[in-house]
């Protein structure tokens, strides 16, 4: 007889997610994700400026930040036929650069740790075999046993005190913790400058955008002006402040984040058989070198590997009405021409109907409508986004970078390629790919110097600025890569106003309710024969949710088979 | 009574902090606040005394970017002290607890310091159709705010959406977004607004009602007085630019390169109360303004509402800008200053109708003042 186990909130992400699966024999037999939160914002852009597109959508999410402006001004000119300058593509790349390793190293250390990190056992660990394992994997200065021994004191300090704050009634002590001691002493270390070193990869958004979170963006370019004669644009100062700023998270990246990834991987790798799913990936792809309208140049490809095939990618093209389709058999809204149908995004439709219980509730009726996420499809088929589908996606394309990369990673901890499609793979590929983005991000600054030495200057194409510029009607897609995965806006403009805006985003691919088919989604699939090893500390659910880095909040609660709570455990 | 009063200097201290240490960091936070050089020692004697308070931080409809901006505090310690010297007992975005184990922490935080806690609120809360359109643990966001607003010794409303609704109470507001407000009476509530605030003007309020154990000087919104008294426009570095008459013209032109204001590219400073030009943001490296983009006014209630955002604001034949300026402000239901009034009738009148002739023959739209969608 299974378990019913509903989490609600799930913690440590963005927005609002609950999670309800079965337990049989210790392990998930089924699963169900549904957003509990909806707030209507393609409704509320209906009939706005479409230059203005990009401030509504920026505020869909303030973790991933700057993802959605970015999708948004490229929709806009994608309807507009405009073409911005080179240095506003290379401005746009650097603040892509830097949110991915802030987000990034922040999902690891802030998010996603506590499932793999045992903060209350780094009390019983050897400040000076720990500083012995960090000089051993990482040339980090910070890493004597004294460090080490004040980490410790001051986490000892902190339990003492009775208040634990946000650690309280975490799962201390579960069986599912593999690290030793001091392992976790040095995860906590970080975790610690990990908070102080991200506020600062931020700052290249606040010289080209002038604010973090939630940074300026221009449909036609980027709104900083270059000078190198005046303090009030940018010049050399502000150029060297950015310089400097990549260069530090370069170091982070590779003397932090990468060690302690693959020595924290080093102890789970029975997790590179778990927490799979579907093995159908999607990127668009990201980091134009020779513009955006030239995908095949952009330093993460745009494909589809379907079933785990590395050998062939499939063409993804957001204009096919028969491609991207969005499907609500199971999702509050409804549909002019009713629940069976799938809409393209340029035809889609936002019309909230809700259907569930009325709150209070205990649990939703899973048979019937259960989320106010829509289920995207390709082409009738589910497909996970984000790290691993990109990395994914660019092995099979053929990417000398990325295999090279991947298969070292491999090599060095001695297990095979298929252990990429779990969820230590998906943690695995979102450290991977960070180092080579602070590498592009090095790249992209000094082709930003150098056109700006040569005398280019150009941030912004205003030919089409003015809306008595623009034809009647206008339709566009505008794609990007959010660090979650895939994120591509629809834009239908009309008499130069919104008359459709459509977000597809990555939480949808990945959390959204199984289809009319009965098709399960990315996070679905993936808990599919999760272990559980106690259904009052669903410590292994959350680990495979996380992995995904979720942007929406989502909670757990555990119910019996009759739906009523199971017994919750006492603090530790 | 607290049961853990271990002072903050205490805690400091046993964390390995030296003296010096505190007391610089002590007069960080009283410059953050707002407090003049004579009352350091207060804030020092305060935090010397003062055990950590639990907090309690809900989300609701939100886009997290005002959790996201607090952690970027910036002086060195600010973030572990507001990790480690309050007690953050419920926060959906960082805490290790989730689903059950996260609901009995914040019970047990409402059980236990009822009336001692201090309630954060980042997000709306949706009102229409029983709240359906947030729910968290099968409960709506009303249902839960209300409940744990009642044993709260104050609460702060972080961001624009929990002080006035924001993006999703914009027009037609689908889900009847709703600030904190307009729904809980009976307490002390602050708004700190912004799409997010300013990192450090949420430490600096959070600090304050440590450091004082009061509420900061509101004004007639709820708002701190110390971060939200002055315009950005009042405080901005292009304003010389403005009162010569020298505008961008258009995204990147020559005056774009040259740093001129940014009036008639859409700025709202002049309707915005933030102190975005004071204290600039992520430890003061910047602000929309000097980074060549005007202000979106986001710290002001309907700002989503308030006609495009490149369209320059209204511009009235007979009078000067200042003055108008000023009058949408008032509009807006923003106290003016006495001392802003003083400062337009200051302005150089032979400047302000110059610059009144030229908006005159750019396309000013008189109705401005009424919003777009």
């Amino acid at each position: 007889m299974p378990n019913r186990i509903v989490v609600d909130p799930i913690t440590r992400i963005e927005g609002h997610l609950r999670i309800e699966a079965e337990v049989k024999d210790g392990r998930i037999v089924d699963a169900y994700s549904a957003g509990t939160m909806v707030r209507g914002l393609e409704i509320i852009l209906k009939g706005r400026d479409p230059r203005d597109a990009w401030a509504f959508t920026e505020r869909t999410c303030g973790v991933c930040t700057t993802v959605h402006a970015l999708a948004s001004v490229r929709t806009v000119e994608n309807a507009l036929g405009i073409v911005v300058p080179p240095n506003a593509e290379l401005v746009r790349n650097l603040m892509f650069c830097a949110q991915y390793l802030q987000d990034h190293v922040v999902h690891f250390y802030h998010l996603h740790a506590l499932d793999w990190v045992d903060v209350v056992n780094a009390l019983k660990a050897d400040p000076v075999k720990a500083s012995g394992i960090a000089q051993s994997i990482s040339n980090w200065p910070k890493s004597s046993p004294k460090y080490f021994a004040d980490v410790q004191k001051r986490i000892n300090t902190f339990v003492a005190s009775g208040q634990l704050g946000i650690f309280n009634n975490g799962y201390w002590g579960h069986a599912a913790y593999a690290l030793p001691a001091e392992v976790n002493l040095i995860a906590v270390a970080h975790y610690l400058e990990a908070l102080e070193w991200q506020k600062e990869i931020v700052k290249v958004h606040t010289i080209f955008g002038g604010k973090n979170p939630h940074p300026n963006y221009l449909v036609g370019g980027a709104p900083c002006a270059v000078n190198i004669d005046e303090a009030n644009a940018l010049n050399a100062e502000r150029l060297a402040y950015v310089g400097r700023l990549f260069d530090e998270a370069a170091t982070f990246v590779e003397q932090v984040y990468l060690p302690d990834l693959l020595a924290v991987a080093g102890f789970y790798k029975d997790w590179g058989a778990i927490g799979g799913g579907l093995t159908n990936f999607l990127a668009y792809g990201d980091l134009p070198v020779a513009g955006y309208n030239a995908p095949e140049s952009f330093k993460f490809p745009r494909g589809i590997v379907l079933n785990g095939d590395l050998s062939k990618v499939h063409e993804v093209d957001g204009k096919d009405a028969d491609q991207i389709q969005e499907f609500i058999a199971h999702s509050w809204y409804e549909y002019e021409g009713g629940d069976a149908v799938g809409k393209h995004p340029w035809a889609g439709e936002t019309k909230l109907k809700y259907s569930g219980p009325k709150p209070p509730y205990d649990h939703l009726d899973v048979d019937q409508k259960y989320s106010w996420l829509k289920t995207p499809r390709w082409k009738g088929q589910p497909m996970e986004v984000g790290p691993l589908a990109r990395m994914i996606v660019a092995y099979a394309a053929g990417n000398k970078e990325v295999q090279e990369l991947v298969n070292g990673t491999l090599k060095s901890l001695d297990v095979p390629v298929t252990v990429l499609f779990s969820a230590l793979g998906r943690t695995a590929a979102r450290g991977l790919e960070t180092k080579l983005v602070a590498g592009w991000a090095k790249e992209f600054f000094g082709t930003l110097v150098g056109n700006i030495k040569n005398g280019d200057t150009r941030m912004v194409n205003n030919e089409r600025w003015d809306p008595a510029t623009w034809p009647a009607q206008a339709k566009g897609v505008g794609m990007t890569e959010a660090p979650r995965g895939a994120l591509a806006h629809w834009i239908v403009i009309d008499n130069t106003k919104i008359a459709n805006y459509q977000l597809v985003v990555p939480s949808t691919w990945n959390a959204s309710p199984r289809d009319a088919q009965g098709q399960r989604s990315a996070y679905e699939a993936a808990l599919i024969g999760v272990p559980v090893a106690d259904p009052e500390q669903p410590l292994e659910l959350l680990r495979t949710i996380h992995s995904f880095d979720p942007c929406l909040a989502c909670a757990v609660h555990l119910y019996d088979e009759r739906g009523s709570y199971v017994h919750r455990i006492e603090s530790f | 009574m607290l049961e853990h009063p271990l002072t903050m200097w205490q805690q400091m201290e046993s964390l390995g902090y030296t003296r010096r240490d505190f007391l610089r960091f002590a007069s960080w936070l009283a410059a953050a606040a707002g407090i003049e050089a004579s009352g350091i020692g207060q804030v020092v004697h305060a935090m010397e005394t003062k055990p950590r308070i639990p907090v309690l931080w809900l989300h609701f409809q939100e886009c997290t970017c005002c959790s996201e901006s607090f952690i970027r505090s910036s002086h060195p310690i600010v973030a572990d002290v507001l990790l480690d010297k309050i007690s953050l007992d419920y926060t959906e975005t960082l805490m290790a607890a989730a689903g059950h184990q996260a609901e009995k922490s914040l019970h047990d935080t409402m059980k236990k310091y009822k009336g001692e806690y201090l309630l954060l609120v980042e997000g709306a809360i949706p009102t229409n159709d029983d709240g359906v359109y947030c729910c968290i643990g099968g409960r709506s966001a009303q249902d839960i705010l209300t409940e744990v607003a009642e044993g709260a010794k104050a609460i702060v409303c972080w961001g624009s959406c929990a002080s006035n609704g924001c993006i999703q109470a914009a027009s037609p507001n689908p889900t009847g977004a709703t600030p904190v407000h307009t729904l809980i009476s009976g307490k002390p509530i602050i708004n700190v607004p912004g799409c997010p605030p300013i990192a450090e003007v949420m430490a600096g309020t959070i600090v304050h009602l440590l450091a004082f154990d009061r509420i900061p000087q509101l004004d007639g919104l709820g708002r701190p007085k110390a971060f939200f008294s002055r315009r950005v426009h009042d405080t901005c570095y292009r304003r010389p630019n403005y009162d010569a008459g020298l505008f961008v013209e258009s995204f990147d032109d020559e005056n774009a390169k040259r740093g001129y204001c940014l009036y008639k590219m859409g700025c709202r400073g002049p309707v915005t109360y933030n102190a975005c030009g004071v204290m600039r943001w992520n430890n003061g490296v910047s602000y929309p303004i000097q980074s060549g983009h005007g202000c979106i006014g986001c710290s002001e209630e309907k700002f989503w509402d308030y006609g495009p955002f490149y369209q320059h604001l209204a511009s009235f034949p007979g009078f000067g800008i200042e003055t108008t300026a000023d009058k949408v402000g008032v509009a807006l239901g923003i106290a003016t200053a006495a001392g802003i009034a003083t400062h337009a009738i200051s302005t150089n009148i032979r400047k302000r109708k110059q610059i009144q002739q030229e908006i005159a023959g750019s396309d000013t739209i008189a109705d401005d003042t009424k919003g777009g969608a």
